[in-house]
């Protein structure tokens, strides 16, 4: 029943080096040459092409993350690892949906995943969901001015221009105002 | 200090940003003050947190833009494992064909029903006493039953009348004046009925009552030639007979006069139906509808059925259903009153005597259809 995939497939070395260097192409590469593969998998295991990309892109960032931590050991083709993660990732969340019917259909060879890995990054996704709802929450221009002096590097020069403070001292206190408030609302949510 | 100027001070650490001995002042506090030094620990990680947050939400946005040049629609077409036709019929027609399926179950169960296939399963077990005669055997003594028939035929019509009857059974009289019973399976789907006494004088008889229920059937002979019997030597016994009685029937197995003595096993027939009494008794096929007697010479019951698997075990419907019967006749159908013998003169006679003083009572029952 497998169909053979027939994407240009670049090197498991080709890819990990891309991603240390921020390779734009090498992202691009690894992700078309397996997403059919896990698609495959998702869409006749009950699921839908929007679960596969939320699947696939999980996967995707747990591989990243690895990476660029630099303690990924590559024990296996990437492409089985990324199928394993995707599996485990995906009866996860049939498990969770009580969709899961005790029977899953393979297309691919698989390795039993440390949990450890996908774990960690669930850990990870739910401090980022606070994040986001704390800045959300934070609103506008604090919302702003925290994601460019902290995630976008920009000076507070730039930031003074941009909100038209007429002095530097001003927008300094405006942004401790801003992380208070930030850190207070990031803290407060359960 | 207040808590923007302390923030400010952590930054500037963190980033290196103070000059050798102000750093060394506050490396200083940060150790004599645990609140300070909390303070540090929280920013240093809530900063890379929003920096690593930052960072994924740049990843997303990317792997975004990648997705979106990909035609997941066709890729998906391509993948779809296509399940084999008649799965995908299933899925695609499921409710139909369950709809389908139900008014097939439903079809077979009301055929059954109507048809009478799903009534307790134990008659099976009952081979009814009626006597198929062989058409063929029979026809053989066709010819000695017409010379009968013409010479029972008082109006001189000489016309030979051939006798084709296809099953026999037994009856016995209830009335001096011709009504006789008998069992309900032996008339049942008749064209016309006829019974033969001892003599072999045949009369044409037609069904009366019948209470298929208990399996009981009143004939009145209709017959010109019929011109009554006797009185009736025996009596009716409403009440329930004992366990152990000794009893006895008379009757035409195989088309021919027969006398069986037996005992009363139970008072009640199979599965505790209380209708029927047990008996042991060799009857065969031919004796259905035949009197049950008592010792006394009382009826208590009409010969009913045999069961197949224990041999000489058989049933009687109890006299009281017959008396009933009896009673249930509609007053438009008797030209008079029932009105049975309450006088027994068998008492205290020998069986051999009590058969001779009944046989001329107890007629067999031919059926045509």
């Amino acid at each position: 029943m497998n169909k053979q995939l027939k994407d240009s497939t670049p090197t498991d070395s080709e890819v990990i080096l891309g991603i240390l260097n921020n390779s734009e192409s090498a992202l691009k590469k690894l992700y078309t040459a397996y997403f059919p593969m896990v698609l495959q998998l998702i869409i006749n295991n009950s699921g839908d092409e929007d679960d596969a990309k939320d699947i696939y892109q999980e996967a995707i960032i747990v591989l990243y993350n690895k990476v660029k931590a630099g303690d990924f050991e590559l024990s296996s083709k990437l492409k089985t690892y990324i199928y394993s993660i995707c599996r485990r990732l995906w009866l996860k969340r049939l498990s969770q949906l009580n969709r899961y019917g005790g029977d899953i259909r393979d297309f691919q060879e698989f390795l039993p995943i440390e949990e450890e890995d996908v774990e960690q990054h669930s850990d990870r996704d739910i401090q980022f969901n606070k994040m986001e709802s704390a800045l959300r929450l934070l609103g506008e221009p604090c919302k702003t001015i925290m994601e460019d002096f902290y995630i976008h590097n920009k000076s507070m020069q730039d930031i003074c221009e941009r909100f038209g403070y007429t002095n530097a001292d001003n927008a300094k206190t405006q942004k401790y105002k801003c992380l208070q408030r930030l850190k207070k609302l990031f803290f407060q949510q359960k | 200090m207040s808590d923007d100027q302390l923030l400010e001070v952590i930054e500037r650490y963190l980033n290196g940003e103070m000059k050798p001995d102000e750093r060394k002042k506050f490396e200083l506090l940060r150790k004599e003050n645990a609140e300070v030094d909390g303070k540090v620990v929280e920013h240093k990680l809530f900063i890379s947190l929003l920096k690593q947050y930052g960072e994924r939400v740049e990843l997303e946005s990317r792997l975004n833009a990648i997705h979106d040049e990909i035609d997941v629609h066709t890729l998906k077409e391509n993948l779809m494992v296509h399940p084999l036709w008649i799965v995908q019929l299933w899925r695609n027609h499921h409710s139909k064909i369950s709809v389908a399926a139900s008014v097939a179950i439903f079809t077979v169960l009301s055929v059954l029903l109507f048809t009478g296939k799903m009534n307790n399963s134990d008659n099976s077990n009952i081979i009814e006493l009626k006597n198929k005669v062989d058409r063929l055997d029979k026809s053989n003594t066709n010819l000695s039953r017409s010379i009968n028939a013409i010479k029972s035929d008082k109006s001189g019509k000489s016309k030979p009348v051939i006798d084709k009857y296809s099953e026999t059974g037994t009856g016995f009289a209830i009335t001096a004046d011709g009504l006789i019973a008998t069992n309900y399976h032996v008339v049942v789907g008749a064209n016309a009925v006829s019974v033969q006494n001892a003599q072999g004088d045949s009369y044409k008889a037609e069904v009366l009552y019948a209470e298929p229920q208990h399996d009981i059937a009143i004939l009145k002979i209709v017959d010109k030639t019929f011109e009554g019997l006797d009185a009736v030597p025996y009596t009716f016994k409403r009440a329930e007979s004992n366990i152990a009685e000794e009893i006895s029937t008379y009757g035409y197995p195989e088309g021919y006069p027969t006398y069986s003595p037996g005992s009363l096993s139970s008072l009640v027939g199979q599965n505790g139906d209380s209708v029927h009494y047990k008996v042991t008794i060799p009857i065969n096929p031919g004796n259905s509808g035949g009197p049950l007697w008592d010792s006394k010479g009382n009826i208590i019951g009409i010969t009913d059925a045999k069961q197949s698997q224990a041999e000489g075990e058989h049933f009687a419907i109890k006299s009281r259903y017959l008396l009933n019967a009896i009673k249930n006749i509609p007053a438009d159908s008797l030209s008079k009153k029932v009105i049975l013998n309450k006088k027994n003169t068998l008492a205290g006679l020998s069986d051999a005597q009590k058969i001779e003083k009944t046989k001329s009572f107890v007629f067999m029952v031919k059926v045509y259809n």
